[in-house]
């Protein structure tokens, strides 16, 4: 990046980091195809790059084993079209998109999973914020960074922290985190991490007009926004779910030193795995009496679990 | 010169009323750079007499990487558990010993600017902690503020309070806040952090016996002293487990202050842990109209509803003024994860391992796509995670650990995720 041209930056020159959900485990389950999905989305790229020639836009993929860059308009990578039947920002996207496809697949567990694996939206949004730490210190004039969240997938609850790490993170360098969740149910993640940034969060009811969505809500910079009536959020879910059933819950009890929650009657989860979780998450001096049913179990549990040392010390 | 001698005390009360509307919003921005930053300090000639900015990277991540390599020392020596939910009081010393001004403009002017920064950066930190001010002039102790969670509130009060006068009393401040902190429930981390400019301490009786009552309250007592170092602070600090710094300038005094904002270990017997009842209100639609209680005022949408007695509070985390339940939201509790769940530091690349044939890395750092070689193709210095391998610029390798918390390399490969989990 050189510093010359940054002089020129004002305040509507945009950075924007899509991460783009590549899932194939949901792609195969969604009504709408993701070739489809993809060619509405590569207008809606293009018209971003089209709206201001300083504006800079970067693809992460996100996939169900990996994430990755698949482009970058300022890279000096990009080869340019090489028969002149699509623009540069096509070919090299989908050459890039293919190859991190085949990639990620061959990433694939040989044992299929049970249930429809979430995407790593915790390692593309950390990518994204990287990208945009690198934009900030290029100088005092950088353009406004945005990252747009093109998610599909279903929650991953194991991501819960990591995510939320990201979204403070993008908090405090005021770095809004817009989301269009495509998918059928409302992602409590992105409401919650485009309420907390300072985003939007839309859920497109019609995917024939992506395109349209897209350019009319995603496509506005953070100097315009404040003059549009953009979608207001229908209120975030802060309430928490509880680590031995996953229920949302709005009171609960909350161990003052590891922070888990669990709600009332976590006395009766005995047979479940969260509650396996529970026993082990709480220091057992607390706990050792009244919640250890089930030893056994809880015991496999301890020794196949890596992360046990960096809950609750066990003193 | 002879008037300044004469009242010493209110010429420099004078002088820190300014300070404090300079810290205010009366300042223009440029006014606030060249009092608050000294940006001429940071600068140098280059060999065509331009002035530029000195290059001060690679000396931050040196001071950056020692700081994490202690860090992480400390938690491979013993693997600790943390105090999350802490109760602390800021003892501020404003003893005659605190106009001197061998910082400018004086050690309670800088005293007062570090406390503000330490107290948002602790609620940053701590979401679920309170803090309470006490100051010390006069041979006495008084309280500013009581404990509480709103860092608007103990800014506002401190900085109406900026006046020394008399001698500091240690026991005095300690009997005080031993006081107050013995009400609190026990699963709260109780502490004390004492900012000391005075270098004696008048007190009414034995100081060695509120040292062992604090002891056995167990309330950990840190010192920073801005003069010189005491012994008995640094007995008080070793018999209940705090700290003692002495600062040498201000840069530094802001660093020994910050280094109190991420939660401290915890001794496993001073904190027990418990379940504590909290609620977690949802933000009402942002059309409703309802009266908070806590402005005692109707307002517009925006927000929260206690669970259980449904009154409306403006923000979170609180406590609810009508039945007395923490009312507290899952982002906050997840923003304290990250103390539970820290990343390994990353190992050092040296430039001579690059070159290397039998590594093969890409010379592109995995966050942000930076290319790692400098201009003459040497590849600078670089970091990976020993987790997942992936590379990184030093950049990124601060970025990461001070405030994404997040390793973007493990985050991005499943099966490496896969493991952490379980």
């Amino acid at each position: 990046m050189t510093s010359a041209p940054s002089k020129l930056y004002a305040d509507d020159v945009s950075l924007l980091v899509v991460t783009l959900d590549t899932n194939p485990f949901f792609w195969t389950t969604f009504p709408f195809h993701f070739s489809e999905f993809l060619s509405q989305v590569l207008a809606f790229l293009n018209s971003i790059l089209l709206l201001g020639q300083l504006n800079q836009l970067v693809v992460i993929a996100t996939g169900c084993n990996s994430c990755g860059y698949i482009y970058d308009s300022t890279s000096n990578r990009n080869h340019a079209s090489t028969n002149g039947t699509m623009p540069a920002l096509y070919s090299n996207l989908l050459h890039n998109l293919e190859e991190f496809l085949a990639r990620d697949q061959k990433l694939t567990m040989p044992h299929a999973p049970v249930t429809v694996p979430s995407s790593l939206l915790s390692g593309s949004l950390s990518m994204a914020l990287c990208y945009i730490q690198r934009a900030f210190r290029s100088g005092p004039m950088h353009p406004q960074p945005r990252i747009l969240c093109l998610q599909g997938s279903t929650d991953g609850p194991e991501q819960y922290v990591a995510i939320m790490n990201a979204i403070f993170s993008a908090q405090r360098s005021s770095v809004p985190v817009d989301s269009c969740y495509i998918g059928s149910n409302n992602s409590a993640f992105l409401q919650q991490a485009s309420y907390i940034t300072g985003g939007i969060y839309y859920r497109p009811p019609q995917m024939d007009g992506l395109f349209q969505y897209l350019s009319t809500v995603f496509a506005t910079d953070l100097h315009s926004r404040a003059f549009l009536r953009l979608p207001k959020s229908l209120g975030v879910d802060f309430r928490a779910s509880c680590f031995c059933h996953k229920q949302t819950i709005d009171m609960g009890y909350v161990c003052s030193v590891c922070l888990s929650i669990f709600c009332e009657h976590h006395d009766k989860c005995s047979t479940s795995l969260y509650l396996a979780r529970l026993n082990q998450m709480l220091p057992q001096q607390t706990t050792g009496k009244e919640r250890l049913h089930n030893v056994s179990g809880l015991i496999t549990l301890i020794l196949s679990c890596p992360s046990r040392e960096l809950i609750c010390y066990v003193s | 010169m002879n008037n300044i001698a004469g009242r010493p005390l209110n010429g420099v009360v004078v002088e820190d009323d300014d300070e404090d509307e300079a810290n205010g919003d009366g300042l223009e921005a440029w006014e606030r750079a060249y009092t608050e930053d000294r940006s001429w300090e940071s600068l140098q000639e280059d060999e065509s007499g331009l002035l530029r900015p000195i290059d001060t990277t690679a000396i931050h991540h040196a001071q950056y990487r020692r700081r994490l390599r202690a860090l992480a020392a400390t938690a491979a020596t013993a693997r600790i558990q943390k105090g999350l939910i802490r109760y602390m009081y800021i003892v501020v010393d404003l003893s005659k010993a605190a106009s001197e001004r061998d910082f400018r403009p004086s050690r309670m002017a800088v005293i007062a600017k570090q406390v503000e920064a330490f107290i948002r950066e602790f609620f940053d930190q701590n979401p679920l902690s309170h803090v309470g001010l006490v100051t010390t002039k006069d041979g006495v102790a008084q309280s500013l503020t009581d404990l509480g969670g709103s860092p608007e509130s103990h800014i506002k009060a401190l900085m109406g309070k900026l006046e020394c006068s008399g001698d500091a009393s240690l026991q005095n401040a300690l009997d005080l806040v031993h006081d107050n902190l013995n009400q609190i429930p026990s699963y709260g981390h109780r502490e004390v952090l004492i900012l000391y400019s005075a270098l004696s301490t008048c007190d009414p009786g034995d100081l060695m016996e509120t040292i062992q009552k604090c002891k056995k309250s167990k309330i950990r007592c840190s010192v920073i002293g801005l003069a010189a170092e005491m012994f008995i602070c640094k007995h008080l600090c070793q018999e209940t487990g705090g700290t003692y710094s002495v600062a040498l300038d201000e840069s530094h005094f802001k660093e020994l202050i910050l280094e109190h904002a991420p939660p401290p270990p915890a001794i496993a017997e001073y904190a027990t842990a418990n379940l504590i009842k909290m609620g977690f209100p949802q933000r009402a639609a942002e059309g409703s109209v309802a009266i908070c209680t806590c402005h005692e005022e109707a307002k517009t949408g925006g927000g929260y509803t206690c669970p259980r007695c449904k009154v409306r509070v403006c923000e979170l985390p609180t406590e609810c003024r009508i039945c007395g339940l923490t009312l507290i939201s899952s982002p906050h509790l997840a923003r304290s994860y990250h103390h539970l769940f820290p990343i390994v530091p990353f190992v050092e690349i040296s430039p001579s391992s690059q070159n290397d044939p039998s590594h093969n890395f890409p010379n592109i750092c995995f966050g942000c796509q930076e290319s790692l070689l400098s201009h003459g193709n040497k590849p600078e210095l670089s970091v990976s995670c020993p987790k997942c391998k992936q590379q990184f610029c030093l950049d990124c390798d601060i970025y990461i650990h001070e405030s994404l918390h997040n390793c973007p390399g493990c985050e991005s490969f499943r099966h490496s995720k896969s493991v952490t989990i379980a």
